[in-house]
């Protein structure tokens, strides 16, 4: 909403200013600079109009509300539940993106606390912070922490990763000369990464190994021994891991993580066409020093009652500028709300239920859309709650045809890699009723 | 500037080190000028043993609550002990920065460097000469 001054606000502003008209604070600007005519903008609209307008733009989208979808690929339709808007949009959240005084807002403060906690649960970590732009910066700023403290350069990353991911660590890591070794898979083989390709491209001079589990293709990962390799050469082991799948997977606390990340948009937040997304980025104790972005601490007054504080504050770009890990200067506390809200709401069993759920339904469907003729499962290893599909007939005509009966069928892979001709990236989460997978499977199934 | 300590014994850097030689091996810390300064000491970053220092090269970095400073090695050698107390109580570097809250023990490899090194009194000179707020 737009508040506009009235005649009476400016006349008493004037006033106050000693200043008889808006002209006279501008009367230094010499009259050939100044542009006489009117701006090439559009008529203002009054509220009515401005609401048609953009519900008109806005309608131009399909959106997961009308349409059922099949889409993941790092961004998923997990079913989010009305109390997290009920939460979220109270102005005290919605409103103040970030406490500058952050002592003052104890309740923003506690939000995040708890948000730290519950991830660290869920990861099996032991610190977290309080969230980084999204999934993607994660990973690669995990990077640079390794680097930190091994004080090493080399990066060995699995070849199953996102591929968008992939080109955040690029761009993260542009022009600092770091070796980047891209390991593990052929993708006609696989969709997994093969572990002598890791014991031959690790050596001593490796800050980190990187792999994604569930990896992009939602297969699962042999974590166990990639964290043995990384360990017996000294370098970190880093994990990029989808929080739903931790509702069955071990978490990567339990399996040598020593730097865990994840998109935390599963976690009660919407697609909303990509963003805004929810960063997880979690360590070791040990390395509590390196890790960027902010800290909420518990501590008590000089009363002894419980405070929130923001601490080890000193690692940050403010205070230690060019020596601090990351530039992060921004935030996504009210995503990470969101997620704090979904854990909490959903707790353990609802949040193993939606990985059993999701885990079931993606095989379901797997299982039957491999049953049609010109339809295969391109792998055969162990998935999430998605996979990879080959497909004899193209995967855009599929897309639109299957758009038409209001079905997002899923992501037509080659347009992360030329190689990845006719093959679709497909996810079923618990948000799938039998009903809607049948009826996906049908029209496949009906299509020439 | 009366009750800064400067202990004649010593040898320092117009960067806020301290240097205690004994024999072939001297011991380094910051100054209590450099501790007044920085206030509450909260964390010590210091090398592992084994490594190799030039004299000048950044030592460590030490955090206090609002502040992150870097502070240099006043003489080049091997570094061969770290005081690992200061994991727990860094601020024995503020009570004691000459006793307790030593820093590293070097191996001196160039033993000419010493005579370059500023006295007590060039120290205070160094000091006294900076503004006080």
């Amino acid at each position: 909403m737009y508040t506009p001054h009235t005649p009476e606000d400016k006349k008493l502003m004037l006033e106050k200013i000693g200043v008889s008209s808006f002209e006279e604070l501008i009367s230094v600007i010499p009259d050939k600079l100044r542009f006489k005519g009117k701006l090439d903008l559009p008529e203002p609209m009054s509220e009515l109009e401005v609401m048609k307008h953009c519900d008109e733009i806005a309608g131009k989208n399909s959106n997961q509300k009308e349409f059922i979808s099949f889409l993941g690929g790092g961004v998923y339709d997990h079913y989010i539940p009305a109390v997290i808007n009920h939460i979220l949009l109270r102005s005290e959240f919605y409103t103040a993106y970030t406490p500058y005084q952050a002592e003052v807002s104890q309740g923003t403060l506690q939000a995040i606390y708890e948000y730290q906690s519950l991830i660290c649960e869920l990861y099996g970590m032991d610190v977290s912070n309080a969230g980084m732009y999204d999934g993607a910066s994660a990973f690669a700023e995990a990077c640079h922490i390794a680097r930190s403290i091994t004080k090493k350069n080399k990066i060995i990353i699995a070849d199953t990763i996102h591929p968008y991911y992939r080109e955040v660590i690029n761009t993260y890591t542009h022009g600092l000369n770091i070796p980047i070794i891209d390991c593990g898979s052929e993708l006609d083989n696989e969709g997994r990464v093969g572990l002598e390709k890791f014991e031959q491209a690790i050596d001593n001079d490796t800050a980190a190994v990187l792999v994604q589990h569930p990896n992009f293709f939602g297969i699962l990962e042999p974590v166990r021994e990639l964290a043995e390799i990384a360990h017996k050469h000294s370098a970190l082991f880093i994990v990029c891991a989808d929080p739903i799948s931790l509702g069955l997977l071990n978490p990567p606390g339990s399996y040598g993580a020593d730097i865990a990340v994840g998109e935390g948009q599963s976690l009660g937040i919407s697609a909303s066409n990509g963003g805004p997304l929810l960063g997880i980025l979690t360590c070791r104790k040990d390395y509590i020093r390196m890790l960027p972005g902010r800290l909420v601490g518990k501590t008590v007054d000089v009363e002894g009652k419980t405070g929130y504080v923001l601490v080890l504050q000193t690692r940050e770009q403010h205070i230690r500028r060019d020596k601090a890990t990351s530039n992060i200067c921004t935030n996504e506390a009210l995503c990470a709300l969101a997620a704090t809200v979904y854990l909490s709401y959903m707790g353990k069993q609802g949040t193993k239920d939606v990985a059993q759920d999701s885990y079931a339904k993606s095989h379901y469907l797997a299982h039957e859309i491999s049953k049609i003729n010109g339809f295969s499962l391109a792998f055969k290893h162990p998935f999430f709650k998605e996979f990879v599909v080959k497909t004899k007939l193209e995967p855009n005509y599929i897309i639109a045809e299957l758009m038409k009966q209001k079905i997002f069928a899923g992501i037509d892979m080659v347009r992360f890699d030329n190689n990845w001709k006719n093959l679709m990236l497909i996810s079923a989460t618990e948000n799938r009723t039998k009903q809607e997978l049948d009826k996906f499977v049908k029209l496949l199934k009906e299509l020439r | 500037m009366a009750d800064t300590l400067i202990p004649k014994e010593l040898k320092y850097t117009n960067t806020h080190e301290w240097l205690r030689v004994e024999g072939d091996t001297a011991t380094i810390g910051i100054t209590d000028y450099a501790q007044k300064e920085l206030s509450d000491i909260v964390y010590v970053d210091l090398p592992e043993a084994g490594k190799t220092l030039n004299q000048g090269d950044v030592l460590g970095t030490i955090e206090a609550v609002k502040a992150v400073s870097d502070f240099y090695t006043p003489i080049s050698g091997t570094l061969i002990e770290v005081n690992g107390d200061l994991k727990n109580t860094p601020d024995s570097v503020n009570k004691e920065p000459y006793g307790k809250g030593w820093m590293v023990k070097v191996k001196i490899s160039n033993t000419s460097e010493i005579s370059k090194l500023l006295s007590a009194e060039d120290y205070e000179k160094t000091i006294s000469g900076n503004a006080k707020h």
